[in-house]
């Protein structure tokens, strides 16, 4: 071998095409961009139309969008979407309902509990675990600062 | 006598034939360049199964029985089977051979496995020890996505150095005649290991093997590339494939006029969207099987080298931070006399 392992790895880089980052960043705008809308549109639906009060308003969007996502999921639609939005299909809730239903119905020939039921946080559990731990030490915070602050 | 030349090198004694080879593949190898070269296409991705696993295991026991019955031979008269697949503990070979009631060696070399069956199946017919011999691979798309990587419907982007995984598998009957495309020399590959970690660029981390083996080869037998038609690695992609290139050509082997990948040869690179080629062990299985091996049976290729190339990582060695081994094992196969 002419290479050391780290002129190996430094030739073998150059060697790799990249992805291409601007069209990756603009499909993901407009695709992320493109389901942010349509969110709004159900959230002045149902503020404007099923005169919801506005956090009501705001869980029926959450509600839908990921009702929406998981139906595109089961239809082998959200990850041909995918593979042109890239973090603009992951990043909305939509996303995450594509994380649990997609190894739901991969996995549902391991059995419904330790195939389906188990599997089905493989990819979302770590953003549970994370999430709702963040969200417990930022609540504490708040907590303590509205203590001192009165 | 001394079978043995140079460092790796095996020169059998009696040249064992390819008596016959088989090859099964799925829709989209069926859409590639070789998709009328394959025996069976899968008219989906079960095949009448309820699993994918099991759909990879009735691979390998179709192609098996298909080959035997192209060499016009039977079950029976096999004495040993090479087999393995990409699957963990190999369920592809142990689920689908069970029933053919033929003696069984489970082996793993990644996508290196047809080659390193075919090595070991000849050196055991050389040595005496077996009159017929059969060696199989298998690989499915769904079996290692579910296995390596993420859940199909799972909406995530692939990086332009991946390989698509071949659904695909490849059967080859080994005995003792001449009469037909008939392995000559084997090269068995150390593991090479130059610290990549980017599970996503196999070629990358499997080129320097293939580099090693082949250079290895020409060292210990005194031939070059000019000695032969074509040099076939498995599945290193354009990527690995274009680092080989250069590998090479450094050590003053220019082997751009007669060189090929497999995972380069079965998809069409610009349409079929694989991105850097394809790969697995049903890779370099079915496009030996079904397209070089019949082609050498027409004479259209005098001799050739095949190269198996292996990534030798699992899940759980990618997690745990570890680089990818890379493994490939080499035979020489002359055509008829």
């Amino acid at each position: 071998m002419q290479y050391t392992k780290q002129e190996y790895l430094k030739y073998l880089e150059q060697k790799s095409p990249n992805s291409p980052l601007w069209k990756d960043t603009i499909f993901a705008f407009l695709f992320g961009g493109g389901i942010c809308t349509i969110g709004q549109f159900f959230l002045n639906l149902y503020q404007n139309t099923f005169s919801m009060d506005s956090e009501m308003a705001r869980t029926a969007v959450s509600i839908t969008m990921i009702f929406l996502g998981a139906l595109l999921t089961g239809l082998d639609i959200y990850c041909k979407l995918a593979k042109y939005a890239g973090a603009g299909t992951l990043v909305p809730i939509t996303g995450f309902a594509n994380a649990i239903v997609s190894p739901a119905i991969e996995f549902k020939k391991e059995g419904l509990v330790l195939g389906l039921a188990s599997k089905m946080f493989v990819i979302a559990g770590p953003v549970l675990v994370y999430g709702i731990t963040a969200s417990a030490g930022v609540g504490l915070i708040y907590f303590i600062i509205k203590q001192l602050g009165g | 006598m001394g079978k043995r030349i140079g460092k790796q090198t095996v020169r059998l004694e009696h040249p064992v034939g390819i008596l016959a080879s088989a090859s099964i593949a799925g829709q989209k190898e069926k859409d590639g360049p070789l998709g009328s070269d394959f025996d069976v296409i899968m008219a989906d991705a079960e095949w009448n199964e309820e699993t994918w696993e099991k759909t990879e295991s009735k691979m390998q026991k179709e192609a098996v029985r298909l080959a035997i019955q192209k060499a016009g031979l039977a079950l029976s008269d096999m004495h040993y089977i090479f087999a393995g697949d990409l699957l963990n503990q190999c369920i592809g070979a142990g689920f689908g051979l069970r029933e053919l009631h033929i003696p069984y060696f489970g082996i793993y070399g990644a996508c290196s496995t047809m080659i390193e069956g075919l090595s070991l199946a000849s050196m055991l017919i050389d040595g005496g020890f077996a009159d017929h011999a059969v060696a199989v691979t298998s690989s499915h798309f769904c079996t290692a996505e579910r296995q390596y990587r993420m859940p199909l419907e799972y909406g995530g982007q692939r990086t332009p150095t991946a390989q698509w995984t071949v659904t695909g598998s490849g059967a080859a009957v080994l005995g003792k005649t001449v009469d037909v495309p008939h392995i000559t020399h084997i090269t068995t590959g150390k593991i090479m290991d130059m610290g990549v970690k980017d599970a996503n660029n196999m070629g990358g981390a499997m080129a320097p093997a293939a580099f090693d083996t082949l250079l290895t080869h020409f060292q210990d037998t005194g031939l070059s590339p000019a000695d032969y038609d074509l040099i076939l690695t498995g599945d290193l992609g354009t990527v690995g494939r274009d680092v080989l290139i250069d590998l090479m050509q450094n050590e003053g082997f220019d082997i751009t006029d007669n060189y090929n990948d497999g995972g380069c040869m079965i998809y069409d690179l610009d349409t079929q969207d694989v991105h850097a080629g394809g790969s697995g062990c049903g890779c370099i299985a079915s496009v030996l099987c079904g397209h070089i091996l019949p082609a050498m049976q027409r004479g259209e290729f005098r001799r050739i080298l095949a190269i198996g190339t292996g990534a030798l990582l699992s899940t759980t060695s990618g997690l745990q931070g570890e680089s990818v081994p890379g493994i490939a094992h080499l035979v020489a196969i002359s055509g008829k006399e």
